[in-house]
């Protein structure tokens, strides 16, 4: 029998007010943390969070900022949320995300110059229709052969890259502009006609894409579908037990791609957002070098796939992003900046496992209340912590918050 | 003091003095005294959740009490480790075997142990000694064969032979019986006695009344974390309502089939015939199967575990698609592999992993119990509606009489709670036929006889029942008939008017008349 000295046990019940402690704890220790190393590297902590804070919400057009970075993150955040939580590990968001793009420029480009009544809706099926049919593959091949969603999902994120290089970099492709004389020197895309970009709406102190607008609708029926519709009934049954599922007589196969499906819309959607709303023409180069189908599963985890909590996750990251381009400078290095945020997403992300983990310290060992309470002979709630069977008993025990998902 | 067993104190090799263990929110064990005596078979009798298992994990050192202490030989001992226990010859046998499946009887019983580490370990001593062990407590498994080539009760011999070659004078047997057909538990009691003669002692937990009366010399009943008495077996004035009064506090009546009146129709409800289908492996796993069964009747599916029954009940149940034979309700043929199909012709089943199969744990009560309707009041087109959904589970909660609220996580129930909110939802789909399996392993008492009560009401509505159960004496209680299993065959199918538990433990054992 080992003794080990930290050991964390999986929650059963969840007490609310940690929903709240938990971050706000998480963001406190943060902001210590990092005050340690801005101290040890000679810089004075305070008039650093004071330039994070004035460069992601105070500044003049910050927020605004914020919020061109959070579009594309609470899209990309959906997603990986939905997918998350219905345990399909699509990873593929990032090149669910370019695929969007590419159909939705090439819809802008087609209709572009018919007003954006028509264009909007043409763009947004084009690219939904793109991301759900490139996350389709790796889907399909889960489903049927049985192949590893995260590995295939992952590879396509590469070829969908290299696809939109392809067509502005390698190629006399339709989305590249041959004839401006910019782009005879440097590649680019072609621009859609100006009638068709996506407007921002004004809000006091603050411009909101459309894109956001757009996302923020994604979400709320996101939370519906998922709450209160057979469709969400049933993937959640086919996500918390697949044998219930089969038996209920629901198609667990179909429900897998349909979700798989669903996130690559979403993350089309972020890249159609890219171009409506922002770039106007296809920017391969850009879109890989913001990376936004990545963060997007780190959004979703902060917000524990909960969509309406996602929302508030894609502007915290979005702020966070603006913070630190603007902190980053000849005085202050690069690698500093990543260090800060770094510390800031691992104890937001550290604080939400503490919340799901009831952690024990000391040597010893007490398995939950109700298992122990309980006979042996009644089936045991599952501990799916690492929890091992220690020996002996006692120890300090710290309760730090709880999660439950949706 | 050997052998004198009325002398009190110097005759405890392992005992419990004011022994308290709280868990959050709840008192495990609340003052507990126990003592075993050198040389007697001492039952641990207590419903689920009563505070055996806590009681003897306190024992055996895998916790320790908040207060009171282990008395080890007579005197107090604090113990650290299972490790300190074992130290002192005491050992405990879980209900989940921990050997290693590929490797043999002597190898898993040497497997771990320090003590007795030689240089070079030799096998064939090693054989030896686990064959001469064995035959002294009768206890013969061939000590070359390997794991997975074991029966059940095979296994728990090597589990128990583990103990003995490790110094084991003072066993904790946890719920042995609960895996054995009636024939190996008889091997086991005598096993027990033998190790008994030789000068050993025995906590037998269990919640099964006969068998604790069959073998033990005193009985400890424990009660909500207390004990509630020790009296001796031979007594004379012990019995099983006793026992069962002092385990409940309550005067309970296990529901029994009552005689039948003339109820059971003539024309076969559910009608299989030449069924056979392939297990999880791809191997056959249902072969040639059978079996009719009338409306209104339970026919029981007796065997021991892993001889196709659940096969055969996914079968039935359209989980599992058939490789040949076909399956009729009312004459009519049921589509194979198709759980909505036998859902939609009214065949409900509550199968025999509760959390998991017939429940999603991770979701709410209410949701649980829509989990089967497609269609109803809960439903508006593609919507759920929650408030129809939450107040048709606070009908079915009061009417079958749940411990828990609409919006209780199934996974929070007890046992017996997540066993009634299965059974509410398939019987309130007015099922023609209910397929229900091993329905109250694992449960109380109190729970026990709620579940009872419900599969007889069900059967007394018109409803074919079939009952898959390990436990003889249940399906001996609620069947009209019982097939018996066994390798995937019905190996004989006999009335329970006319059959004794022998003849149902033969057939268990593929010997057909």
């Amino acid at each position: 029998m080992t003794a080990d000295l930290i050991r964390l046990e999986r929650r059963l019940a969840t007490p609310r007010w940690l929903m709240l402690a938990v971050p706000a704890a998480a963001g406190v220790v943060a902001l210590l943390l990092a005050a340690i190393f801005l101290a040890a590297t000679g810089r004075d902590p305070i008039s650093t969070y004071r330039q994070m804070a004035q460069a992601s919400i105070t500044r003049d057009g910050a927020l605004s900022a914020t919020m061109i970075t959070a579009t594309p993150l609470l899209l990309t955040g959906l997603a990986a949320a939905i997918a998350f939580r219905m345990r399909a590990w699509n990873i593929g968001g990032e090149g669910q995300l370019y695929i969007g793009a590419i159909a939705a420029a090439g819809a802008g480009l087609v209709v572009g110059g018919q007003g954006l009544a028509v264009a909007l809706p043409a763009m947004c099926l084009a690219g939904m229709a793109g991301g759900a049919l490139w996350a389709a593959i790796p889907g399909l091949l889960r489903a049927h052969l049985n192949t590893n969603e995260i590995l295939t999902s992952l590879m396509l994120n590469y070829v969908a890259a290299l696809l939109g290089y392809y067509l502005i970099f390698g190629s006399g492709s339709y989305w590249r502009d041959l004839t401006s004389p910019g782009a005879q020197v440097f590649p680019q895309g072609k621009e859609i006609a100006a009638t068709s970009w996506w407007p921002g709406f004004l809000a006091p102190g603050v411009v909101l894409p459309l894109g956001f607008l757009v996302g923020i609708a994604c979400a709320v029926g996101l939370f519906v579908t998922i709450r209160s519709t057979r469709f969400g009934f049933r993937l959640r049954v086919v996500s918390d037990s697949p044998r219930a599922a089969l038996y209920a007589g629901i198609r667990t196969k179909r429900a897998f791609v349909l979700v798989m499906v669903l996130s690559g819309a979403l993350a089309g959607l972020a890249g159609v957002s890219q171009v409506g709303d922002f770039a106007h023409q296809l920017d391969p180069k850009g879109l890989q070098g913001a990376a936004y189908g990545y963060t997007g599963i780190v959004v979703a985890a902060l917000a524990r796939y909960n969509p309406i909590g996602v929302i508030l996750a894609a502007l915290f990251m979005g702020a966070l992003a603006n913070a630190g381009l603007s902190l980053a400078g000849s005085d202050f290095p690069q690698g500093l900046v990543g260090m800060i945020e770094g510390i800031i997403l691992f104890c937001a992300l550290g604080g939400e496992v503490l919340s799901r983990y009831r952690i024990r310290v000391g040597r010893g060992s007490r398995a939950l209340a109700s298992v122990v309470a309980s006979d042996s002979t009644a089936p045991a709630p599952r501990v799916d912590g690492i929890a091992g069977e220690g020996a002996g008993q006692g120890g300090a025990e710290v309760d730090m918050g709880t999660g439950r998902i949706l | 003091m050997r052998g004198e067993h009325e002398s009190a104190d110097s005759g405890v090799v392992l005992g419990a003095s004011g022994v308290t263990k709280r868990f959050p929110g709840v008192i495990a064990n609340d003052q507990v005294d126990f003592a075993l005596r050198r040389g007697e078979v001492h039952a641990l009798l207590g419903e689920n959740g009563s505070g055996k298992t806590t009681l003897c994990k306190i024992l055996t050192g895998l916790y320790r009490p908040d207060e009171g202490s282990v008395i080890l030989d007579g005197a107090e001992a604090r113990l650290h480790s299972p490790a300190d226990a074992h130290a002192s010859g005491v050992f405990m046998v879980h209900q989940h075997f921990s050997l290693v499946d590929n490797m043999t009887v002597a190898e898993n019983v040497v497997l771990g142990w320090k003590a007795g580490r030689r240089m070079r370990l030799s096998r064939a001593q090693i054989e030896d000694e686990v064959a001469a062990a064995a035959e002294r407590f009768d206890m013969f498994v061939h000590p070359r064969a390997q794991i997975w080539q074991l029966s059940v009760g095979e296994r728990q011999r090597v589990e128990i032979l583990k103990t003995l070659y490790r110094g084991a004078h003072t066993l904790i047997l946890d719920e042995p019986t609960t895996v054995l057909t009636p024939q190996e538990a008889e091997r086991l009691f005598e096993s027990l006695r033998r190790m008994v003669e030789h000068g050993g002692s025995v906590v037998f937990i269990s919640h099964k009344l006969p068998e604790v009366l069959a073998v033990c010399d005193r009985v400890t009943v424990l009660r909500q974390g207390r004990n509630i008495g020790t009296v001796d077996v031979g007594d004379g004035v012990t019995d099983a309502k006793g026992l069962a009064r002092m385990m409940v506090g309550r005067e309970i009546e296990l529901g029994r089939r009552p005689e039948r009146r003339g109820r059971v129709g003539d024309e076969p409800l559910l009608r299989l015939i030449d069924v056979s289908a392939d297990g999880d492996h791809g191997a056959p796993a249902v072969k040639e199967v059978s079996l009719a069964v009338l409306p209104g009747e339970v026919l029981g599916i007796a065997g021991v575990a892993g001889n196709g029954q659940r096969e055969l009940a996914e079968v039935v149940t359209g989980v599992r698609p058939r490789s040949a034979g076909t399956v009729a309700l009312d004459g009519r043929e049921l589509a194979s592999g198709s759980p909505l199909n036998a859902a939609k012709r009214g065949v409900a089943y509550v199968p025999e992993d509760r959390m998991g199969v017939g429940l999603a744990p991770g979701m709410e009560l209410w949701e649980n119990l829509l989990l089967r309707a497609g269609k109803g009041a809960c439903w508006r087109g593609p919507f759920i509606r929650r408030s129809n959904g939450i107040a048709h589970a606070e009908a079915l909660v009061e009417s079958f009489d749940i411990r828990g609220q609409p919006r209780t996580l199934v996974r929070q129930l007890s046992g017996g709670n997540a066993q009634k909110v299965l059974l509410a939802r398939e019987l309130s789909s007015d099922p023609r036929v209910l397929v229900i399996a091993a329905p109250t392993r694992g449960l109380d008492v109190a729970a026990m006889a709620a579940v009872r009560a419900f599969l007889i009401e069900a059967a007394e509505h018109g409803v074919a029942v079939m009952l898959i159960s390990e436990d003889l004496e249940e399906l001996m209680d609620l069947c009209d008939r019982i097939a018996v299993m066994c390798a995937g065959r019905v190996t004989g199918v006999v009335s329970v008017g006319s059959t004794d538990v022998e003849e149902i433990g033969l057939l268990m054992g593929g010997v057909t008349a």
